[in-house]
């Protein structure tokens, strides 16, 4: 890790895709300083004052050169940019089979909780050759997961969620650091992320105390905070039945429709007022200040985990569906 | 040929004639009045990203408003600005007196506008409108209609500050016409003056539908 | 072309025995003056000590990256360090540098308003962060005042002033590239100014416009900061773009090539530059779709500017080239601009940026096209306009030392950071990985060559001032007309308005002319 380089280790699928354009532009910057370079030099030569060239009928204009150099780099600004796009979509989208982390950062620390229930602090553990899949939130000001190995790099904002991914491809340590400013101890938010073989990864992710998994936790928070006392079909209360929801769109009382994600399930336990399901009232308590970060994101893993199921009792009313 | 024992039209330094004063101070106008439109713009900007994040309780939180006072305001400052557009034309046309009456005119109609203004803001007060000072929500989601409230005190506070420059500048040139200050062409302050009143004018009729308008049907 | 009178007011040899300088003496004659040429230098004397503060800032941060470990300051030191180098050097030298010294010295004879420290994001500025963010901010918005004011007064002075047969075609291209900074100024400073007064209300009454935790949106925030931010670094570098096309003219002895395409690129510029503002919120969390359209706009923005290198190069054939000190410092700025911009594209491809986002490499961009474009334009034009603003000539041999110098030490300084900001330095560090030292060092190093570099200038600009020779009204025999009223010029500049009757430039390249310099 503290090793001294020139160029960054390439450490992830992406990595290689991004230094590639990365080539491609330091040797267009390479040809466009030939291009501007030798003529100032060998102008600045031939032309110095004094010297016998022939100054005779210089140009000052010419429609033809001027759109010459306007449009040669308009078309290759296009084409570096659809290059940069593509990537950069391929960069933004996780693929469905990835590995699930949860992140949370705050002044000035990252706690991570892997999808089986381990969890850790500003150290990241990840098998090689594996999809893994961040989604990420802040607890306080705007931090920004970096890591350069990976050329992956995604701010951290209080109150959404981020999510980046990668594909390490090689084993070994590599540097985590916060890239946004966060306070007086900004530079020292920094972790690593130790990749392993898939053998050592499974080993080291079953060593100490028994786990909970993430959605386990968040059933586990359902009951205890009393969630599931209305969401429930046995409820009194008319409250929305919430196996089957994730993913699916729900129309709200506004006549709106909403797709049930984590944005949607996030705000409705910190917001319940703000998008009220069609056909409900506005009774649930706001849960804003007595869950931690992690506890919602595990609520959410619950809520997804659920996503598949019907509701257990088909005589329970469902406007929903 | 004008009369040389009134006051001349007044040259600056830097123009070589009236006309160019004339013309550079009324596009100095025109360049200041873009920037206030971008000043406002910025709490345009917000007003429109919240309304479009939290749609309902913005209307939840308009209704409250009260627009039978917002639109007497509406009406007064349109006319005010009907008002300046004469002053204006008297400026042009010489006419001392009917000057000073109409920039007057126009500034009692601004008076009359901060004065409901006034009534309005106790009245939020007293209904627990305003943010931070006993602020009182019943209804869904309250932090939000506090946003509304945020921002409607501060688009309405910002442009209420600006009718009371305006009155005071209205106020100066009434006592300047009064000296005839203004006399034999020399109306160009009386113009730019009227170029910003009805900029003011204008920010109120975008104002007035956003935050009194929405919630009603 | 009727000049000849103006120019025999002066006698050749010696300083005119009234100036706009010695007509009134006194503090106060200073402080109340109206005289856009002293109003030039006293934002002159204010910009250099800012400057300075600004350096010595940058100088002790240099200092502390010289070893990983955080030791010659504290952390909440250095994060102060960064923010006054990055707030005082946007917002109180390069947004005012041309635009208000030479800006205001030169553009009435010549026709007849950041990479900050951002502590300035939400939710950290509104909550977190010390309460010296509401000071700054007060300043920052006086200083947008004094911004926005300065730009109508240059449009309304263009518009309304020019001489008469000075058409919009036979303006210099200074005048256009300070018309194109005036749209610029006008129309972004504004929503900085109600971005900043709602951040600091925020602050001060904790309502939730930015906040996430009271409903507000931390995105917005970022939305409506770089709005402003991103046309403000076109102003910074459109002034020195349109110094640049005077001097290559003067000392290649030619006109302009493609006149009208550089002004109209300048105008591109200005327009081009509201709309890519997106460009640094990649990562932010915007979406995928947001990021594409900015992106493709901000490789559209540099097409302006290629253009603007490219004819500045084809202006130098067939030209008869001098080598003085400005001259060296425009060819400076043509290669530093150069590597500026190309590295620009980099940041606008936005796979790429997602590594380098918030990287050194961002720095050593920006150094590059604000130290390396902005400040080379501004020394060379200082050295250009310093015979009509004090009357005396600067020590050539000096000056071009002070170029070359300066040009050896910004390369050494701000080039390693490219190669840092790949290798994965993040911004704003106190401390490093000890695998980035050999890169810092270099760094350091080169920073104290740029430092010998503009020290040199100050202590030969002051020994001018006395014993400088006398100038005359015209000692680069150029055309524009500030050239044409004696060194330093009358309070009112010229005895009779004059009149324009031809495009500008009029060189000629086989005419040998004789600067008298190689005896300075």
């Amino acid at each position: 890790m503290d090793k001294f380089r020139l160029f960054p280790p390439e450490a992830s699928t992406s990595a290689q895709q991004i230094d590639w354009i990365y080539f491609a532009l330091v040797a267009l910057t390479f040809l466009i300083c030939i291009i501007v370079f030798v003529p100032i030099i060998s102008f600045a030569i031939k032309y110095r004052r004094g010297s016998k060239a022939d100054r005779s009928n210089p140009r000052v204009e010419s429609v033809l050169i001027e759109s010459g150099w306007t449009i040669v780099p308009l078309l290759i600004f296009i084409g570096l940019f659809g290059w940069g796009a593509v990537v950069y979509f391929h960069v933004e989208n996780p693929p469905r089979d990835a590995l699930q982390v949860i992140v949370v950062g705050k002044q000035w620390m990252w706690r991570l909780q892997h999808a089986e229930g381990k969890q850790e602090i500003n150290e990241l553990h990840v098998p090689v050759a594996r999809a893994v899949e961040l989604t990420m939130t802040s607890q306080d000001v705007i931090h920004s997961f970096f890591v350069p190995a990976f050329r992956l790099h995604q701010d951290v904002v209080p109150g959404k969620y981020t999510r980046e991914w990668f594909r390490a491809t090689r084993t070994g340590e590599y540097h985590i650091f916060c890239s946004q400013y966060c306070g007086t101890q900004h530079s020292a938010m920094i972790g690593r992320v130790v990749v392993m073989e898939p053998v050592d990864y499974a080993r080291w992710l079953n060593t100490g105390q028994p786990m909970e998994s993430i959605a386990l936790a968040g059933e586990r928070l359902f009951r205890e905070r009393g969630c599931s006392g209305c969401h429930s079909v046995n409820s009194k209360f008319h409250a929305p039945l919430l196996e089957g929801t994730y993913r699916k769109p729900v129309p709200l009382e506004t006549g709106e429709m909403v797709t049930v994600d984590e944005r949607y399930v996030r705000d409705s336990i910190l917001l319940p007022g703000k998008e009220i399901a069609k056909g409900y009232q506005n009774i649930m308590p706001s849960f804003a200040g007595t869950l931690s970060e992690e506890e919602i994101m595990q609520l959410i893993a619950y809520i997804k985990s659920i996503g598949n199921q019907t509701p257990s009792n088909e005589s329970a009313p469902n406007e929903q569906r | 040929m004008h009369s040389t024992t009134a006051a001349a039209p007044f040259v600056h330094e830097q123009f070589d004639d009236i006309e160019q004063q004339r013309k550079a101070a009324k596009l100095g106008m025109w360049i200041f009045l873009a920037t206030e439109v971008l000043f406002f713009g910025g709490l345009f900007l917000g007003y429109t990203v919240y309304r479009f994040t939290y749609g309902h309780v913005f209307v939840q939180a308009s209704r409250k408003l009260d627009v039978v006072i917002g639109g007497t305001n509406t009406a007064v400052l349109l006319i005010s600005s009907l008002v300046m557009a004469f002053s204006v034309r008297a400026s042009q046309l010489d006419q001392r007196r009917r000057l000073v009456g109409l920039l007057l005119g126009t500034a009692v109609l601004g008076c009359v506008f901060m004065s409901l203004k006034a009534v309005e803001y106790h009245k939020d007060y007293v209904d627990h409108l305003v943010p931070r000072l006993g602020f009182k929500w019943v209804g869904a989601d309250p932090g939000n209609a506090e946003l509304f409230y945020w921002i409607y005190f501060a688009m309405t506070g910002l442009h209420a500050i600006h009718v009371t420059v305006g009155i005071g500048i209205l106020v100066v040139l009434a006592m300047l016409a009064w000296r005839g200050r203004f006399r034999n062409g020399n109306y160009n302050p009386v113009e730019i003056a009227g170029l910003y009143w009805h900029f003011v004018d204008i920010v109120w009729v975008f104002l007035f539908p956003l935050l009194y308008l929405v919630g009603h049907r | 072309m009727k000049t000849a009178t103006e120019i025999d007011i002066q006698t050749e040899g010696e300083m005119p025995r009234l100036h706009y300088l010695n007509v009134e003496i006194g503090v106060k004659s200073w402080l109340l003056t109206t005289d856009h040429k002293r109003i030039g230098i006293l934002y002159l004397w204010t910009i250099l000590v800012f400057f300075l503060i600004a350096s010595v800032a940058a100088a002790m941060m240099r200092i502390e990256l010289l070893t990983p470990q955080g030791d010659f300051v504290t952390n909440e030191t250095y994060n102060k360090l960064f923010t006054i180098h990055g707030v005082l050097m946007v917002w109180f030298f390069l947004i005012p540098s041309i635009p208000t010294v030479l800006g205001n010295f030169v553009i009435p004879p010549m026709i007849g308003g950041v990479d900050t420290g951002w502590t300035f994001y939400t939710p950290y500025s509104t909550t977190y962060a010390n309460s010296h963010v509401i000071t700054m901010a007060g300043g920052v918005f006086v200083a947008g005042f004094s911004s926005i004011i300065t730009g109508m007064n240059f449009m309304t002075t263009i518009h309304k002033m020019r001489a008469p047969g000075l058409t919009w075609f036979r303006l210099p291209l200074f005048i256009w590239s300070m018309y194109a900074t005036s749209v610029i100024l006008v129309l972004a400073t504004p929503v900085l100014a109600i971005t900043l007064a709602v951040m600091c209300v925020e602050r001060i009454w904790g309502v939730g416009v930015f906040d996430p935790k009271l409903g507000g949106d931390p995105i917005l925030f970022q939305h409506m900061f770089w709005f402003y931010s991103h046309p403000a670094v076109y102003i910074m570098i459109l002034p020195g773009m349109g110094v640049i096309s005077e001097l290559i003219t003067c000392f290649s002895r030619k006109r302009i090539f493609g006149y009208g395409f550089v002004a109209a690129a300048s105008m591109a510029i200005a327009v081009l530059g509201f709309l890519v503002w997106g460009h640094h919120m990649f990562v932010s969390g915007q979406s995928v779709y947001a990021g594409m359209v900015f992106s493709i706009l901000s490789f559209l923005v540099a097409i302006p500017s290629a253009i603007k290198v490219f004819n500045w190069t084809a202006t130098l054939h067939k030209g008869s080239i001098y080598f003085t000190t400005p001259m060296l410092y425009a060819l400076g700025f043509i290669g530093l601009f150069t590597i500026g911009g190309m590295t620009g594209l980099f940041l606008a491809t936005l796979a790429v940026d997602v590594h380098v986002h918030d990287s050194y490499f961002v720095i050593a961009h920006f150094h590059y096209i604000m130290v390396g474009g902005m400040v080379m334009a501004f020394m060379g034009g200082l050295h250009y306009w310093w015979p009509k603003i004090t009357g005396r000539l600067y020590p050539e041999f000096a000056g071009k030392l002070a170029a070359m110098i300066t040009f050896l030490g910004f390369n050494l300084t701000f080039f390693p950071q490219f190669i840092l900001g790949y290798l994965g330095m993040p911004r704003r560090y106190h401390a490093y990985p000890p695998e980035f030292q050999l890169f810092n060092v270099l760094s350091t190093a080169g920073a104290s060559i740029l430092g010998v570099g503009y020290l040199l200038p100050l202590i030969y600009f002051l020994w001018s001032l006395k014993f400088g020779r006398v100038a005359g009204p015209n000692p680069w025999r150029a055309t524009g007309l500030e050239w044409q009223t004696p060194s330093p010029p009358p309070k009112h500049n010229f005895e009779k308005t004059p009149t324009v009757t031809e495009r500008p430039y009029g060189y000629s390249p086989e005419e040998d002319v004789d600067l008298h310099l190689a005896s300075i």
